[in-house]
């Protein structure tokens, strides 16, 4: 057992492109050995927050630490303990499965090429053929099992299940899940699929504008959270601090309130929130500093 | 082996589907005690799910004495646990509710008026039994 209770920490950590902002003041705490969901529209800074953690970009402000190593030292042996899958799993897509194998062996500290060898075969991918030749689901495959030969301790995907048809969406999840399961690793993904959450991850970060909007353990987060439904009522609540979003119709006002703060009037009645209209009310609201991010940014 | 569902768009959180479904089944006898549920990981693998929020259900269903976990066995239905109603009971039961929501149907109630109406008696006979 390590000591290391986080897996990731920022703080307030800032990238500045030519344009602007990309990212501003992220301060984050993750622990380890859970799985923990990037959210947010595209040109958030979701991949820029990616890229600072494993170590492929230097934030222009403030300190990120991943396994309680700053991560802008970058020793070969920190970044041994860090698996990287790029958006879209790229692969050398001349090379054959074998050679890949081959080739992140080479390339690493750490790598274990017969793990990678026992996946690949239970999912019936073949050792012999051109990467550039498997069905989308598969390269994908592919790359995941080599990210896991690695063993890392973080492990970091960008947008993994984006360009994959359900069933490869499933059985990617399947082995993330089962690679979780073993122990060991904590993992941190992006996704602008919202519905699929709930059953993979158990902390989420909702990013908005290059800001952090929403951090912390899901269920906690649902516990906090309650959706008040009640008579129309002056739209000063708009504005207060537990409320997170009003909507108003001709006699109804339902509010999203953090903290239960459940207003005392009669006739109002509060109900649970699901993650998806939590993430999505807190997607919608307006980034509190009214954020200086230029929008041609993409992130 | 017991096969666990999860339905995504339920708004019950994964981890309680997956007490509630122990807990059903056991209810109408498709587990009996002594029966072995699938571990963790088997669990995770076939659901694509957090192997934190099979834990997470498993250590709830040990709090309930719904199961018991063998360390090195794995975890199994209670002992204490038998099904509380017969397979007959059960079955007669069935085509009394059948019955009676055909006839609510038949009335013009709709789906959510059935769903208020049970709320609602149930409500009442529970209160009575308080009382």
């Amino acid at each position: 057992m390590t000591a290391i209770e986080f897996a990731l920490r920022t703080d307030g950590v800032g990238k500045r492109y030519r344009k602007g902002w990309a990212l501003r003041d992220c301060t984050l705490a993750l622990p380890a050995g859970g799985v923990i969901a990037l959210v947010g529209p595209n040109g958030a800074g979701k991949t820029t927050l990616l890229r600072l953690v494993v170590g492929l970009l230097a934030p222009s402000t403030g300190t990120v630490e991943v396994l309680g190593h700053d991560v802008t030292a970058s020793t070969p042996q920190t970044l041994s303990r860090i698996g990287f899958l790029a958006q879209d799993h790229p692969l050398y897509k001349r090379f054959t499965v074998a050679d890949l194998l081959r080739f992140g062996r080479a390339c690493n500290l750490r790598f274990d090429q017969g793990l990678a060898e026992r996946r690949l075969a239970k999912l019936g991918i073949p050792l012999d053929r051109k990467a550039g030749t498997l069905s989308g689901g598969q390269q994908a495959q592919v790359a995941l099992a080599l990210a896991l030969a690695k063993r890392p301790d973080l492990l970091v995907l960008d947008e993994p299940v984006a360009s994959l048809d359900p069933l490869a969406r499933h059985e990617f999840l399947q082995v993330l899940m089962g690679a979780v399961a073993e122990g060991g690793v904590t993992v941190l993904f992006s996704s602008h699929v919202v519905h699929e959450l709930e059953r993979v991850c158990d902390h989420l970060i909702v990013l908005n504008q290059g800001r952090v909007t929403l951090t912390g353990d899901i269920d906690t987060l649902l516990t906090e959270h309650r959706l008040l439904v009640g008579p129309r009522t002056a739209t000063e609540l708009d504005r207060a601090d537990a409320v997170v979003e009003a909507v108003h119709s001709d006699r109804h006002t339902t509010l999203l309130v953090r903290d239960g703060a459940i207003p005392a009037a009669p006739g109002w009645q509060a109900q649970p929130v699901s993650l998806e209209d939590l993430v999505l009310a807190y997607l919608r609201r307006p980034s509190e500093q009214g954020a200086a991010v230029t929008p041609e940014v993409t992130a | 082996m017991f096969v666990f569902r999860l339905d995504t768009h339920s708004g019950v959180p994964p981890y309680l589907q997956l007490v509630q479904q122990v807990r059903q089944a056991v209810l109408l006898g498709f587990l009996r005690p002594g029966d072995r549920l699938p571990l963790i990981r088997e669990v995770v693998e076939d659901l694509a799910i957090n192997p934190n929020t099979v834990a997470k259900a498993y250590r709830q269903m040990e709090q309930e004495n719904l199961v018991t976990g063998r360390p090195g066995q794995g975890t199994f239905v209670d002992e204490q646990q038998s099904a509380a109603v017969s397979p007959s009971t059960y079955t007669s039961l069935h085509r009394g509710l059948a019955t009676w929501l055909r006839r609510a149907y038949a009335a013009g109630l709709d789906e959510q008026a059935v769903n208020a109406l049970f709320a609602s008696v149930h409500q009442q006979t529970r209160n009575e039994d308080v009382a």
